[in-house]
Parts: structure tokens; C-alpha cells; sequence
């Protein structure tokens, strides 16, 4: 008998084994079974869209396909001199056709971002293009002597081509040439580099304010009475769920020259006069900080109450001071929480639109109003797609530095 | 944070210190919030205090169909389906991640998570590229959609912590009594995990009632949520009116929090105990 079960042994693993496995690929199907009607929703309207800001931010197709004679025209000339009759004729075509089918005014303003003044001498010569007869290139500098400037051939043979990096590179104040060289964008034009530099120190002023405020609040937190500790959090949380609309608008509505802030400090004699507190960077700092300090004390929170109060006391007792027992032994147990919140605060106020867009003044607004004012407002589409993925970018180096400190697991939701 | 009584008079002094400052931390967080509300009641126009009287005209301001029921009711109709699909895609999805593993489990949960990581304002471009191309702009399908990107990582999360707490032998269990996996699922497996469900439900409700910046991307007068009329109004006409909407929203906030709370607190009392 015992030889007998020794003998199939091996056989049974076996079956046991491929059954298990089969068992186990099983569960992983129905797994990725349950996953994938989510994994689908969010690759079609999330991921492929966020990737077609990518595609808007290099797409081109406007000279090409509204002037398509005159970009074929262009392929082969070098831009050494000025081009022949050919380009000329095929200019005066494109500016008949696409005048009469109305949408020669996309093609102009796109020729526009390259030299501006080229919208209004496309615009003319085309009315006017229906009474052209050869030779055109008479005609046309007849029109407008510009036609004669060879610059000007230049930037429409190289606003012709299907993709271009012009928007991409005046995302960060560099300027396209026609020869495909780089050059650094007119003093006067250059205003994304600063726009990025004040998104960036806005977020930091905001960051290391929420520290000044927040870490004295999580501590106290931490080591309050258990009996508060549930009130205390409860304080936090309350404006973290109030919709950031509704806390935007109450500094709106505090922060007026009659309103309640100044009310107060005139009250407590703080100042003599109303202080210009909205429309300003002073409104947007307060705004911002109010709104993101709940994520600087819960990350900070949920670390010091894991810190043994033994520490401190035991640091005491060998003869620290306070001030030193502190900065040696609690603060550093701290670093992973301060890390957390700090890139948590940062990363989200990078992409702040509603605060500054509602607080702000005109030299107060950050990146994601760009992109928002090009997108909906001058319609730009080309010019919004290239800066958001300057700002995507500038997010995607940082988030690693998060994920180390704080795990994927480290957004507490309150 | 009692004080020894060997505190020497730097210590007390710093103490004492340190609870002002925490006091004017806590007058920062809360202190705006609170402020606002009586203003809501106001018998004048004005927006600061002393209150010439108490009234409710601003509400009754409010209750008018155009525009601010018809903001209300855009809001809650968004809202209400963005939370059915999201909680039903987000649910589903935490299960079958907390199920098994398998090689790419980092990246897919790296795209589930991702519409919480990608700011507002790209998600909302993005969208705004796409749904112009298939028509979507100024419909409610796409204010819904889009919204539903945007609320189901909560769910995601807050139903994948609430699955680490259960206890798989359960469903094996029912399995072994013979219930078929939809049944344990339903029969078994829901029930267990419902604090988190609704948990992530009612999230997936506030992300989208809240929501603005693709409100503003997208949605056309027809479609105005709640915010998005608060945004018009803050920028047009500020009165007291605009106070009132914002009371009405913080005690929505107010109440959906302590309702998750109390979940929390439930599901923490039961593991714990």
C-alpha cells in the first residue's frame, strides 16, 4: 500500500501542480477581467487625450492644407532668392480659394506667429486677388511691396510643413527660424521663462509657508490629549472638503477693501488705512495656503504620531535641551512626513488656475492661465498644448522625489 | 502637551507661545469658512460686518429657477451618474487589483491613479482637444465623462484600503458552500466592503459637484454646474447672494465629511476590535 502511494506521489504533484496553476491563471483573468473595463474608460478619455496635447502642441496643418499650391510651390525652393513667377501664381490661387471658401483667416494668424504684420498683408492681398492677372508677382508686390521681401517667402515655405517645434520651443522663449535654426525670442516676447519662474515661486513661497503653519499644527495634533485629537483633525478636514470654489471665494469676499480682514486689523490697530490685500500676490499667498495646508499637516500628522514621545524625554533626560533634542532627534523622524507634504503642496500648486485667476492681479498669474487663455480664449491650440506639457513635465521630474518619500499609498484622503 | 512642573520660564513662555500660534493656525483653517456664513443672512447688501439685520432675502434670492435651480439641478444630475460610474468602473477595478498579481500591476495602477496626479488644468485641455474633435463640448454626456476620469482614482483608493482589511477566506468560504463567484461577490464580498464603497462613493460625488476647471473647459450656460455659476457670479456680481450659494455648498461639504467620518470611524472600530 505504502509502496503504492510513494509510486504516484509524483504524479499527484504534478496534476496538483498544473491545477494550481490553472487556478491561479484563472483568477489572474478574471482579475484583469474586472480591471479592464476602467483600464479602457481611462485609456480612451484620459491617456490618449492627454497624449493628443502632445500631437496639438507639434501640429501644423493650417498653411499646408488652407494654401496647399504655394506650400507645393515652396517645397523645392532653397530661400536663397527671392522665388519665380510659379509661387507667385500659385500664391494668387491659394489667396482667391481660400478667401472665397473663408478659411484663409486661420492660415493668416498662423502665419502671424511667425512674423507678425503677415496676418493683415495675407489678408489685403487676398481681397484683392480676384482682380489679379499675370504676371502675379508684379501683381501681388503691386499690392503689397512686403511680397517683395524675401523673409517673408521664407516663413510661408516654413510655416508650410506638416509639424513644427515653433510652439514647443516658444514655450520657453526660444524662437524658430525659417531655416530651422534657434534663436533666443525678442526681449519683448519673451514672457513664458518668467511666467514658469513665478509658477515655480509662488509654489515654493506657498510650500515653505505651509511648513511655518502647518508643522506647529500637526504637532499638536499629534501630541494632543486623545479626547481632542478627533476635534482637532476635524478642524482640519472641515476646509479640506469645502469645495476650493467656496474657499477662493470666501477670501474673495474677506479680503475686499471694506471687508472683514481689514476690518479686524484696523480694529486691532494693526493698520491705519485699508490695505489693497485682493488683486494682488499678497491675496493669491493667503488664498493658496489656506487652501493646501491641510495637505502639509496630514502627511506631517500622520508620521509624528507613530514618533514615541519617549524620544524627547529620554533626550531631556541626558541633558538636551529642548531646542536641541528637537532638531537632533524629532526633526529628522519627521523628514519623511515634511518631505510628503512639502512635494504634495508643491506639485499641486504648481497647477493652480482657479486662485490666482480669481485673486490674482494681471503679474500674479501662473502657468496653468496661460494655457487656459490659449486654449479657450485666443484659441491657440497649438500654443496651450506645448505649454502644458512644459508644465506636465516640470511635474513628471518631480514625482519620482514624491513617490520615494511617500509611496504611492501617501495621499491620505482625509 | 502638559507642562512639567520643572518647566523652567522659557519653557512656559515658549509653550504659551507655541499654543497662539497653533490657536491663529486653527483661526486661519477654519476662520474663513466660518466667517462668511452670517453674512448669508444679511438684511443689507453689504459684505462685511456689523450686519445691519438678519434676513433670509439672499436665500430667497437664490430660489430662483434661472440661474441658480438650474446650476443646482446640472450639478446634481452630473453628480449623481458620475458617482454611479465611477463607483461601478472604480469598484470593480480595486477587486481585481486586490485579486491577484500580476507583472504590470505598477503601470495599470499608475494610469488608474493618474487623473489625481495630472493637474486640473492638462486633464482638462486634454479633454477639451478631444471632445471638440467628437463633439462632446457643451454636452452633459462629456461634462460626465469627464468627471467620472476624474473621481475614479478616489474610489479606486478608498475601496482597494477597505479590501486589505478583508478577509479573503470568506469568499473561499462561500465558494466551498457553493455559491457561484457572482453570488459570493454580491452575497459576500459587497456587504464587507461597503463602508468603503460608499466611502469612495461619496468622494466621487464631491469631486464632481466641486469640479470647475473642466466645467470651464467644456461645459456651455446650458450645462452650468454650481461652481461654474459661482465662478460667474464671483467675477460679475458679488452680493450676498454668492454668500448664500456658499453656505449651501459648505453644508453639503459639512455633511458628506461626517458621513465619511463616521464610516471611517465604524470600520476602524470594527478591525480594531
Amino acid at each position: 500500500m505504502t509502496v503504492l502511494v510513494e509510486r504516484h506521489a509524483p504524479a499527484n504533484d504534478i496534476a496538483l501542480k498544473s491545477k494550481l496553476a490553472k487556478a491561479d491563471r484563472r483568477r489572474k483573468l478574471q482579475a484583469l477581467g474586472l480591471i479592464a473595463p476602467l483600464f479602457l474608460f481611462l485609456v480612451v478619455i484620459f491617456a490618449v487625450p492627454i497624449g493628443s496635447v502632445l500631437y496639438f502642441s507639434i501640429n501644423n496643418p493650417e498653411v499646408g492644407t488652407i494654401m496647399p499650391r504655394v506650400t507645393a510651390a515652396l517645397e523645392s525652393w532653397d530661400g536663397d532668392t527671392l522665388p519665380g513667377e510659379p509661387a507667385f501664381a500659385a500664391l494668387a490661387e491659394d489667396l482667391k480659394a481660400s478667401y472665397a471658401a473663408k478659411t484663409l483667416p486661420r492660415a493668416a494668424l498662423r502665419l502671424n506667429y511667425e512674423i507678425s504684420g503677415f496676418r493683415s498683408l495675407v489678408m489685403k492681398s487676398a481681397r484683392k486677388a480676384k482682380r489679379f492677372e499675370p504676371p502675379y508677382k508684379d501683381a501681388l508686390i503691386a499690392v503689397n511691396e512686403k511680397w517683395a521681401d524675401i523673409t517673408y517667402w521664407r516663413y510661408l515655405k516654413a510655416a508650410g510643413s506638416r509639424f513644427t517645434a515653433h510652439y514647443l520651443l516658444a514655450a520657453v522663449d526660444l524662437d524658430l527660424q525659417w531655416d530651422g535654426s534657434v534663436k533666443p525670442a525678442p526681449e519683448e516676447r519673451r514672457i513664458y521663462i518668467d511666467n514658469l519662474a513665478r509658477t515655480f515661486w509662488i509654489a515654493f513661497v506657498v510650500t515653505v509657508c505651509c511648513i511655518l503653519i502647518g508643522y506647529p499644527i500637526a504637532y499638536l495634533i499629534a501630541t494632543a490629549p486623545a479626547r481632542w485629537t478627533k476635534l482637532l483633525i476635524v478642524l482640519v478636514l472641515l476646509p479640506f472638503w469645502t469645495s476650493l470654489l467656496v474657499r477662493t471665494a470666501a477670501w474673495v469676499i474677506l479680503l475686499q477693501k471694506e471687508g472683514v480682514v481689514n476690518d479686524a486689523l484696523l480694529w486691532i490697530g494693526l493698520i491705519d488705512e485699508p490695505m489693497q490685500l485682493i488683486f494682488n500676490r499678497i491675496g493669491v499667498y493667503i488664498a493658496m495656503v489656506h487652501i493646501l495646508l491641510p495637505f502639509m499637516i496630514l502627511p506631517l500628522y500622520s508620521v509624528m504620531k507613530g514618533i514615541p514621545r519617549e524620544h524627547m524625554k529620554a533626550a531631556a533626560s541626558l541633558g538636551a535641551k529642548p531646542a536641541t533634542a528637537f532638531i537632533g532627534i524629532y526633526l529628522p523622524q519627521t523628514v519623511p512626513g515634511l518631505a510628503a507634504g512639502c512635494m504634495l503642496v508643491f506639485v499641486i500648486a504648481l497647477g493652480f488656475y482657479i486662485t490666482p485667476a480669481l485673486i490674482g492681479g494681471g503679474s500674479d498669474q501662473m502657468l496653468a492661465y496661460l494655457i487656459a487663455q490659449f486654449a479657450t480664449g485666443t484659441a491657440n491650440w497649438g500654443m496651450a498644448g506645448a505649454l502644458a506639457m512644459l508644465l506636465l513635465l516640470c511635474i513628471a521630474v518631480l514625482y519620482p522625489v514624491y513617490n520615494r518619500f511617500a509611496g504611492s499609498g501617501g495621499i491620505r484622503l482625509g | 502637551m502638559a507642562m512639567p512642573v520643572h518647566a523652567t520660564t522659557g519653557q512656559r513662555v515658549w509653550h504659551v507661545a507655541f499654543r497662539i500660534i497653533c490657536f491663529l493656525g486653527f483661526l486661519f483653517l477654519v476662520g474663513p469658512i466660518v466667517a462668511i456664513i452670517p453674512i448669508a443672512f444679511s438684511a443689507g447688501s453689504h459684505l462685511n460686518y456689523p450686519l445691519p439685520g438678519l434676513s433670509l432675502r439672499w436665500f430667497e434670492e437664490i430660489f430662483i429657477p434661472y440661474p441658480w435651480m438650474l446650476a443646482l439641478k446640472n450639478s446634481l444630475v452630473v453628480a449623481s451618474v458620475t458617482t454611479v460610474l465611477a463607483t461601478a468602473l472604480g469598484t470593480l477595478a480595486a477587486y481585481g487589483l486586490n485579486s491577484a498579481e500580476f507583472r504590470l500591476k505598477p503601470l495599470v495602477v499608475g494610469l488608474l491613479l493618474s487623473p489625481m496626479m495630472v493637474p486640473l488644468v492638462i486633464t482638462a485641455l486634454a479633454v477639451y482637444f478631444f471632445f471638440a474633435r467628437i463633439g462632446l463640448i457643451g454636452t452633459f454626456t462629456g461634462l460626465i465623462l469627464a468627471h467620472t476620469v476624474l473621481a475614479v482614482p478616489f474610489v479606486v483608493i478608498t475601496v482597494s484600503a477597505t479590501l486589505q482589511g478583508f478577509d479573503r477566506n470568506m469568499v473561499r468560504a462561500a465558494a466551498s458552500l457553493g455559491a457561484r463567484p457572482l453570488t459570493a461577490f454580491f452575497g459576500v464580498t459587497l456587504p464587507l466592503i461597503m463602508p468603503g464603497v460608499v466611502s469612495g462613493a461619496i468622494f466621487a460625488f464631491v469631486t464632481s459637484f466641486d469640479e470647475i476647471v473642466v466645467a470651464l473647459f467644456i461645459a456651455s450656460p446650458a450645462q452650468f454646474t454650481l461652481p461654474r455659476q459661482l465662478f460667474s457670479g464671483l467675477r460679475d456680481h458679488l452680493d450676498p447672494s454668492i454668500v448664500a450659494i456658499a453656505t449651501l455648498l459648505i453644508v453639503v461639504s459639512v455633511l458628506l465629511m461626517a458621513v465619511v467620518e463616521g464610516l471611517r470611524a465604524r470600520s476602524e472600530r470594527i478591525r480594531g476590535g
